[in-house]
């Protein structure tokens, strides 16, 4: 009973947010969602699956491109869905390399997939607009705009496309987690969990290894396409530059500060990754210790990139579940 | 013709540049079994020292302090974090060598800023001129250093004890270490390789024709990972083939993109990528790796 008492107070505390909070703690709020998202699939493929993979921020870009293409021409909603199953589909189509190349090479040949991509985008400029990116039409739910048109107030609040894009996010981010804990703890989870721990032993236990490498693969691309939808409204206008190299350590970062295989753990990875650059340049007025930037001194994107370096050390060395393990050590030691 | 020689040859002295590194990257992995994404920041340790010391000390004496600087830099990754978790995974230990090239990179190039260090070779910017065929005299330097190193591992890793030990440690190291052999000791041997390896990658890699260092140096051994993948993880030999066939194939796609432009701009920097990936598919474990057999 008290669980549920605690659950329906975190769900109004979150649906108050836009009320209490301005526009840079809901747009930080949102990257971080679209994060969340996104590192869950990662989660299931690295943690779960066992498959390391540097190509998470390509198939989040497609999402997100193929959103803002497709959004123009068919019901928002309709561009989602498609977008998300194109994510698959483009994961489902790597997948015979995901199948065949195993552990560290995986890793590396999907990096060349991250490179690739970055090519595509920037040369296919009739749909991702080059260099210099393409509009994202905003959401509509059944006529239901999520900009600031229509002029909506709640609480003395004006609701424009953030506040209404946070009961979005919020929306997507509770599906996505209540789905990527069933998954893990489904029959297929525990069979990709011993894919991880023994090909062998799963194939003899009747586990279709290939499939459900593929499976996996295509899985965690979907969950990235839906990230990268969310990303993409929350931008407002995306260039191929924010999906590069970097974005895909971020994701790997996310997990495995997490903890690898941790659906909760993942969630909690991407916001500490997402939103500490975020804020600490948000109050790098404030903060005594923080140089400006081009000073000569530690500025806050130096300072929040070494702090993220030395969490990803720091948890390897000392913490090797991550956060998820940090909250269940107890259980695990009884 | 003439033009296709030319970057050819180019491109075989750019690629020897990246067999340094490729070299740096697999001597790691035979040794320790880790996935050194450090190695680019370790490059630009080293190129950032010689940039930095050579005015007041002279470039040779830079040459060796920068190579020393990375070879220290890299045993001390090796021994301070690595060691402690020997026995993890290779993507947790990946993904550690990640971390440590976040601070290292983050750190060199904020004291860098948005200059451009000069590395402060003698050679400066002159060309070679051999039959005809024109080339950065650093570029030619490179590509004799780099004959020497490898004849030198080759020697090494056949004929050397450490070369015997580190072999017999890559194969199964705990009998190597039952033998008698220090898995710490040839560790750490490797790293510093690798390190030095790294330095000397990062030194031909900023001369000209390249402006010389800035921040994003350490990029450029992204570079060399297709070359690695390419030629199979676990073979020196390949790294070496490896490196030579990514740099003839990014400066021919770089040197041929008008012919090329139905492909898109800026094509020398993924065709690595996309031979490796066409390679992997025909070869999992890239062209000259050991092949992953599963007995039961």
């Amino acid at each position: 009973m008290s669980r549920w008492l605690g659950a329906a107070v975190v769900v109004v505390l979150l649906a108050a947010v836009p009320i209490w909070f301005e526009a840079f703690w809901l747009q930080t709020g949102l990257f971080a969602m679209a994060a969340i998202i996104a590192a869950i699939g990662l989660s299931i493929l690295v943690g779960i699956a066992g498959q390391l993979s540097l190509a998470h921020a390509f198939f989040v870009a497609i999402g997100a491109y193929g959103y803002a293409y497709l959004a123009d021409r068919i019901p928002p909603l309709l561009a989602l869905v498609a977008a998300v199953l194109l994510a698959g589909v483009a994961g489902a189509l790597f997948s015979p390399i995901a199948g065949r190349v195993r552990g560290i090479y995986l890793g590396l040949a999907s990096l060349g997939l991250v490179f690739l991509g970055q090519h595509i985008f920037q040369n296919a400029t009739g749909i991702t607009g080059g260099y210099r990116g393409v509009a994202v039409p905003p959401f509509s739910l059944f006529g239901f705009e999520f900009t600031g048109a229509d002029g909506l107030v709640v609480l003395g609040v004006p609701y424009g496309p953030l506040e209404k894009l946070w009961y979005l996010g919020l929306v997507l981010v509770a599906l996505s987690l209540w789905y990527g804990h069933n998954l893990v703890r489904s029959r297929p989870g525990r069979a990709l969990a011993t894919v991880r721990d023994s090909e062998v032993a799963a194939a003899t236990n009747g586990i279709d290894v290939v499939r459900y490498k593929a499976a996996a693969f295509t899985v965690s691309s979907m969950y990235a396409g839906l990230g990268g939808v969310l990303m993409a409204l929350a931008f407002g206008r995306i260039v191929p530059e924010s999906f590069g190299l970097l974005l895909s350590i971020d994701f790997l970062v996310m997990v495995v500060i997490g903890g690898a295989g941790s659906v909760g753990g993942a969630a909690a990875g991407a916001v500490f990754v997402t939103a500490l650059p975020l804020i600490l340049n948000h109050y790098s007025g404030s903060l005594p210790l923080l140089a400006e930037p081009g000073s000569g001194g530690v500025g806050a994107a130096e300072f929040s990139r070494l702090l993220y370096g030395a969490a990803i050390v720091a948890v390897l060395l000392f913490a090797r579940d991550g956060l998820a393990g940090l909250v269940h050590r107890k259980e695990r030691v009884v | 013709m003439n033009q296709f020689v030319t970057l050819f040859v180019g491109g075989l002295f750019l690629g020897a540049i990246y067999s340094l590194v490729a070299l740096g990257f697999v001597t790691v992995f035979k040794a320790t079994h880790v996935i050194n994404f450090a190695q680019g920041s370790v490059l630009l340790l080293g190129a950032y020292v010689i940039a930095r010391a050579h005015e007041s000390v002279g470039f040779a004496l830079a040459v060796a302090l920068g190579v020393l600087a990375a070879a220290v830099a890299s045993v001390l990754i090796d021994a301070v974090l690595i060691r402690r978790i020997r026995r993890a995974d290779l993507g947790t230990l990946a993904i550690l060598t990640l971390g440590v090239d976040i601070l290292l990179a983050t750190e060199l190039s904020r004291r860098i800023g948005t200059d451009v260090l000069n590395i402060g070779a003698p050679w400066g910017s002159d060309v070679t001129e051999v039959a005809g065929i024109r080339v950065a005299t650093s570029r030619v330097l490179a590509g004799g250093v780099a004959a020497v190193l490898v004849a030198g591992f080759w020697l090494a890793f056949k004929f050397t004890d450490f070369g015997i030990a580190m072999r017999s440690a890559a194969e199964d190291g705990e009998v190597a270490s039952l033998m008698g052999i220090r898995l710490n000791r040839v560790a750490a041997t490797a790293w510093a390789l690798a390190g030095a390896l790294a330095a000397i990658g990062g030194l031909f890699l900023t001369s000209f024709p390249a402006a010389g260092v800035t921040g994003s140096v350490g990029l450029l051994a992204l570079a060399t990972i297709p070359a690695v993948v390419l030629g199979g993880f676990d073979s020196p030999g390949g790294a070496v083939l490896g490196g030579l066939i990514i740099g003839v194939v990014s400066v021919l796609t770089a040197g041929y993109q008008e012919e090329l432009s139905f492909l898109g701009r800026g094509l020398g920097g993924v065709a690595p990528f996309a031979v490796m990936l066409l390679v992997l598919l025909v070869r999992p474990s890239g062209l000259f790796g050991t092949r992953e057999v599963t007995r039961v």
